[in-house]
């Protein structure tokens, strides 16, 4: 009779491990895909060709524009001396976007009251790091911001 | 013939309501010079009803896109008959309704009314505090304004800077990288299915402990052996009622003289307008991080910064664990702790509006 108990618990144990293992399989049957779901779906990854950020003389010296660089906002600084600088306008403190200020001659973001000069760098407020500059270049009538050659 | 006790006779007939009508007529509050508190948890339960009531109706109108929100929204004020009155309700209700919620939960903390063995009732009702946060957060972008959109993308950012998991997390909220149409559609489920179905569960279990337990009594008014009480029904009701009339009284005036702007639609390609701020009840939080150095030693000051307020969040969800011997030495700290932390967040909502918007 002993060999029996025993036989009999074996075969609790069986089906117990059988029935938690079929709901473990369950519950990640279902909640793998709902993960899935709730993560959008990757875009083409990041913006990597070049863009036309405004046109020649639609910019007066000593101010800025926002263009659209792929998902994210472009700033283009046409600067008192005449030279074309692109930055990426997302501010590196929390994203906000930033823009030129023609009073100051540098890149103001007016939610934090973050400063940044005509390099890029943060010189005051609570950005943590400087902005990324793309190379601009001049081709016919427009002005050309490419991201991808890097900066 | 009289209809009430036909009709309660065919109910009971069918369905025993005898606890009930004797938890009705048993149930008392106590009366003592605090019991002023006890009020405001109805009053914000008023709030939360007006929040159902009118956000059913904006739903008639109100479309969940990038290209339409706006439009649908400046619909809702100008076309629609009452439309006006019906969202400028559901925005001042939204914030008087934030604004209850702290004055409860500061009265329930400072009369220590989450001591055992009410721990539960404080764990649902800081549960039900993020939610409201929650569900203003979200809500704040549904109309699709330029501040909303500028407000989203800060406190989307912020959640981005919990390790490890940050960019899911804000990749989650978003539905992408950037903020867009997607997500809109995202925190208008969140606003419209999600918040309001966990809310109602955890109102449900909220109130049906108070019930349970009755109200709390403040430690130093427990020992009273002249202890008075109310009746619930019909006394405290009715005072309940008073209140919630002065409350609508009040809500119609502001709706009616300060309808709630809309402000002017979000544009992606446009740069953040000087002096953003997010609302009132997130200011505080706001105006430290806009103080705090780009550093703190090594570690980035707006991580410093959250992970403060993240560890401020924890500690009030545990305050009833917290606060083993609420009448001695360590309880009367936790209640100056208390003291501190109200005047830090009165103090920096204040500085946050007086700072200067551009420097």
């Amino acid at each position: 009779m002993a060999s029996e108990g025993t036989e009999k618990k074996t075969r609790r144990e069986f089906l117990n491990f059988i029935l938690g293992g079929g709901f473990t399989a369950l519950f990640g049957a279902v909640f793998y895909p709902v993960l899935r779901f709730v993560m959008p779906p990757a875009k083409s990854e990041a913006f990597g060709g070049s863009v036309s950020a405004a046109r020649i003389g639609e910019l007066p010296p000593n101010s800025g524009k926002i263009f659209p660089l792929g998902e994210s906002p472009g700033l283009l600084v046409h600067t008192a001396e005449g030279e074309y600088k692109a930055f990426s306008a997302v501010c590196t403190h929390l994203s906000c976007t930033v823009q030129y200020r023609p009073d100051l001659g540098h890149i103001w973001c007016a939610c934090h009251n973050g400063h940044y000069d005509l390099t890029g760098k943060n010189v005051a407020g609570p950005p943590p790091r400087p902005l990324t500059e793309y190379p601009v270049t001049l081709s016919g009538d427009n002005v050309i911001v490419s991201p991808s050659r890097g900066a | 013939m009289r209809l009430f006790p036909s009709l309660y006779g065919w109910v009971s007939e069918r369905l025993d309501v005898t606890p009930l009508v004797y938890l009705v007529k048993k149930k008392s509050v106590p009366a003592h010079r605090h019991s002023l508190w006890y009020y405001t948890g109805g009053m914000t339960l008023f709030f939360f009803g007006v929040q159902v009531a009118t956000g059913i109706l904006l739903l008639l109108y109100y479309r969940p896109s990038a290209e339409a929100a706006y439009e649908s929204v400046q619909f809702i004020m100008t076309e629609v008959k009452f439309g006006w009155l019906i969202r400028s309700l559901h925005s001042w209700s939204a914030n008087l309704m934030i604004g209850a919620i702290f004055v409860h939960m500061f009265s329930a903390f400072f009369m220590k009314a989450y001591r055992k063995p009410r721990e539960l009732t404080w764990f649902s009702g800081a549960f039900l505090l993020f939610l409201s946060l929650a569900f203003g957060f979200s809500g704040y972008l549904l109309p699709w304004n330029k501040l909303a959109y500028f407000a989203t993308k800060v406190g989307t950012d912020i959640a981005s800077q919990v390790p490890v998991l940050g960019h899911s997390i804000l990749v989650f909220l978003r539905g992408g990288e950037e903020v867009s149409g997607a997500t809109l559609t995202r925190f208008f489920g969140f606003h419209v299915a999600i918040l309001p179905a966990a809310a109602t569960f955890l109102l449900l279990l909220h109130l049906l402990l108070v019930q349970v337990q009755g109200m709390s009594v403040p430690p130093a008014l427990e020992k009273n052996p002249n202890a008075k009480s109310i009746p619930f029904f019909p006394n405290f009701l009715l005072r309940d009622l008073l209140g919630w009339l002065l409350a609508l009284l009040l809500l119609v005036v502001l709706a009616s003289i300060f309808p709630w702007e809309l402000g002017e639609k979000a544009d992606p390609l446009a740069p953040a307008p000087a002096g953003i701020k997010p609302e009132w009840y997130f200011v505080f939080m706001f105006q430290t991080l806009k103080l705090l150095p780009a550093e703190i030693w090594f570690i980035p000051g707006e991580l410093a910064g959250i992970a403060a307020f993240t560890l401020g969040g924890v500690l009030l969800f545990l305050v009833p664990l917290l606060d083993k011997n609420p009448t001695g030495r360590w309880g009367r700290w936790i209640s100056r702790l208390g003291w501190m932390v109200a005047a830090y967040i009165v103090a920096f909502t204040i500085l946050g509006y007086l700072w200067p918007a551009a420097k």
